[in-house]
């Protein structure tokens, strides 16, 4: 395919990607941004689990049997099941390269 | 490791026995483990097994709040309970622990009604690891003006380390949003392809346009950007760039330029 | 009092364990608190929020780096990644301290996110400090290594902790870190005197101290049996074994450590006030060094 049959829609495609991203909401990095805690919940969440070098006086460690119960929020999202056969991509190669070996 | 039970001296507790014994709440507690007065250590020893177990299932539940939503504390918590045996974490790192559930709960029986927990899961991972990727700054947005139109063409883009690309055929992006922000609509059936970018330090899911998807997916796999853009045209002659292009810069997900060569 | 961050030592003041959801009030005013505490391992990321506000804070004041993943006191040699990075963080922020526990937690491969207990014998002794020897060679400089609070004992144990630790320190050369709460834990858990045990430490190694609040659970007979959970106040008996402590020790760098059911600010902040008040009542601040910490391999 020649480069002319798409070169018309280039430079204006940029220039409203320029326009778009110099307006951005989010993006730039003020330095409260930066360091702050930004919503309420979202920080600790990202974040995962941290250590501890503290015990627990919870007491919970027999389970290695579970039985599902109805519970949590999988019950008001009725998605039908996937065709059988159909073609299940699964996640891509990027975010699989840096976990953990 | 061998299969029958190390030589040890009478009395001895090697770290071995002590683990096997910690991780299964069936097991006696190993002889050699006592109280002040020299008698069997017992309830003493649940401590631990306790402390191993609460300590990683709250780091599951911190790890995935999403799927923690989704199947309720009580399940979330007997989940754990079994991925934490089949799967004590590897490193020290527990900010990248579970790196295995998303293929466990597809393996799952009683889950298998809920065919989206693994690329919801797959999501969850995914957004950790944007917290936590290296910072690089972006470029400035006006290097692309600067640029001919065959040498843009010709260019690949240097991604953020932050960037993620989740595809899934469920609607995996939506599942998030509707447990995570108040409000959110309701999921409907249908695949999603969710981009996260980090703009600042909170990364950002976004569900993609099944174009933009393909422009961007052929860019992480290195195609130049004109290459990009012509996959994305076999799907919709009209595709431009300035929506892909948009979502990279406002997530300060473009570091550079590197032209083709 | 307050050393600059580049000084490889913390001042004999309170300190607290930071956490992230803390940082605002923090920046904004921190008295009485001087310096922060770290783990590790939660600074490992490559990059983030994480890593910038401990560049923001190491500007501000000093930081202890203090471990809870290496397993010095594992039967499986040190995990060459491990040192690597505990190296780039040391390297990196070039922090006031180091410290790590007298524990195991990776066994075959597996980290147990628990501190579990050693039995205190030659062949425990020797492995230590050969894991430690490895460990300064590496980050360049002396760590200080933490009493362990204790829910059991080891019928094969042949020394008492407070001479075990003592040896340790002797053979590597690294100080020694005190949780008194620890101590108390222990001492209430096996029956011992605290005052005892504070009495048998080395308190001339001790480069640090800390507190934190326990739980109360009981054991088959009945019996206390305390969980250092770390999720509560420090309770009136540990604040009197830290005066204990520190009529016979001199004025140490205190840290409160509050893990689980983090609270708000002004609650923790109050904890260091209190440890401020333990700390002012001392002779003159200078004339017992923190010598163990300031050493460099």
């Amino acid at each position: 395919m020649s480069k002319t049959s798409k070169s018309l829609a280039v430079a204006g495609a940029v220039a409203a990607a320029l326009t778009a991203a110099a307006t951005m909401p989010a993006a730039a990095g003020t330095k409260e941004k930066c360091y702050g805690v930004s919503l309420a919940g979202q920080n600790d969440c990202a974040a995962g689990p941290g250590t501890t070098c503290a015990g627990t006086s919870t007491v919970d460690y027999q389970g290695n049997a579970w039985t599902l119960v109805d519970a949590g929020t999988c019950a008001d999202i009725d998605l039908p099941a996937l065709a059988d056969g159909g073609e299940r991509k699964g996640s891509l190669e990027p975010q699989e390269r840096d976990l953990p070996a | 490791m061998s299969q029958t039970e190390p030589e040890t001296v009478p009395g001895t507790v090697d770290q071995t026995t002590f683990t096997e014994a910690m991780m299964d709440g069936a097991r006696n507690v190993p002889l050699g483990l006592v109280d002040h007065e020299g008698a069997a250590a017992g309830r003493r020893f649940s401590v631990y097994r306790n402390n191993v177990a609460v300590s990683l299932t709250e780091a599951m539940h911190s790890a995935f709040p999403v799927i923690a939503k989704l199947l309720g504390k009580k399940n979330m918590d007997g989940l754990s309970g079994i991925f934490l045996r089949a799967h004590p974490p590897n490193s020290p790192l527990m900010m990248f622990y579970g790196a295995e559930f998303p293929a466990f709960l597809e393996n799952m029986q009683q889950l298998s009604h809920l065919g989206y927990l693994g690329d919801v899961a797959r999501l969850e991972l995914a957004l950790r690891h944007a917290y936590h990727a290296a910072d690089v700054a972006p470029m400035d947005p006006m290097a692309l003006a600067g640029l001919s139109e065959p040498a843009l063409l010709d260019s690949r883009v240097v991604l953020a380390p932050a960037l993620q690309l989740i595809r899934s055929p469920w609607p995996i992006g939506s599942i998030w949003q509707f447990n995570t922000n108040a409000g959110a609509t309701k999921p409907q059936a249908g695949a999603e392809t969710v981009l996260i970018t980090r703009p600042d330090f909170d990364p950002i899911p976004q569900v993609l346009q099944p174009t933009d998807a393909i422009c961007i997916e052929a860019l992480i796999q290195g195609a130049s950007i004109g290459d990009a853009l012509e996959q994305a045209r076999t799907t919709d002659t009209e595709f431009d760039l300035s929506s892909p292009l948009t979502l990279l810069l406002q997530g300060g997900a473009i570091t550079g330029l590197e032209s083709k060569g | 009092m307050l050393q600059s961050p580049s000084q490889t030592a913390l001042p004999n003041a309170p300190g607290v364990g930071y956490k992230p959801q803390h940082f605002a009030e923090i920046i904004d005013q921190a008295d009485p608190v001087q310096w922060l505490e770290i783990h590790a391992e939660n600074y490992m990321g490559d990059g983030g929020r994480p890593l910038a506000q401990l560049r923001h804070l190491a500007e501000s004041f000093p930081i202890s780096i203090h471990g809870v993943g290496l397993s010095i006191g594992g039967e499986s040699p040190l995990d060459p990644e491990h040192l690597a990075r505990l190296k780039r963080l040391v390297d990196w922020l070039n922090p006031a301290s180091f410290s790590e526990h007298l524990a195991w937690s990776t066994h075959d491969g597996h980290f147990y996110n628990d501190l579990l207990p050693l039995p205190y014998t030659d062949a425990t002794l020797n492995r230590v400090c050969t894991h430690i020897d490895q460990l300064q060679d590496t980050i360049g400089r002396k760590m200080l290594l933490e009493n362990p609070s204790s829910y059991l004992a080891f019928a094969e144990s042949t020394w008492s902790e407070p001479e075990f630790l003592a040896e340790i320190s002797r053979q590597t050369g690294c100080g020694l870190l005190l949780d008194v709460n620890n101590v108390f834990v222990s001492a209430t858990n096996l029956e011992f005197s605290p005052q005892g045990y504070i009495d048998a430490f080395a308190l001339d190694k001790v480069g640090e101290i800390h507190l934190g609040g326990h739980d109360e659970d009981e054991d088959d007979q009945g019996r206390p049996l305390l969980i250092d959970s770390h999720g509560r106040e420090v309770v009136d008996p540990v604040w009197a074994l830290l005066d204990y402590t520190l009529e016979r020790s001199g004025p140490k760098p205190v840290l409160i450590e509050w893990d689980n059911d983090v609270p708000d600010w002004p609650t923790l902040a109050a904890e260091a006030e209190r440890a401020a008040f333990a700390l002012k009542g001392l002779p003159s601040s200078g004339a017992v060094s923190t010598a163990a910490n300031r050493a460099t391999a």
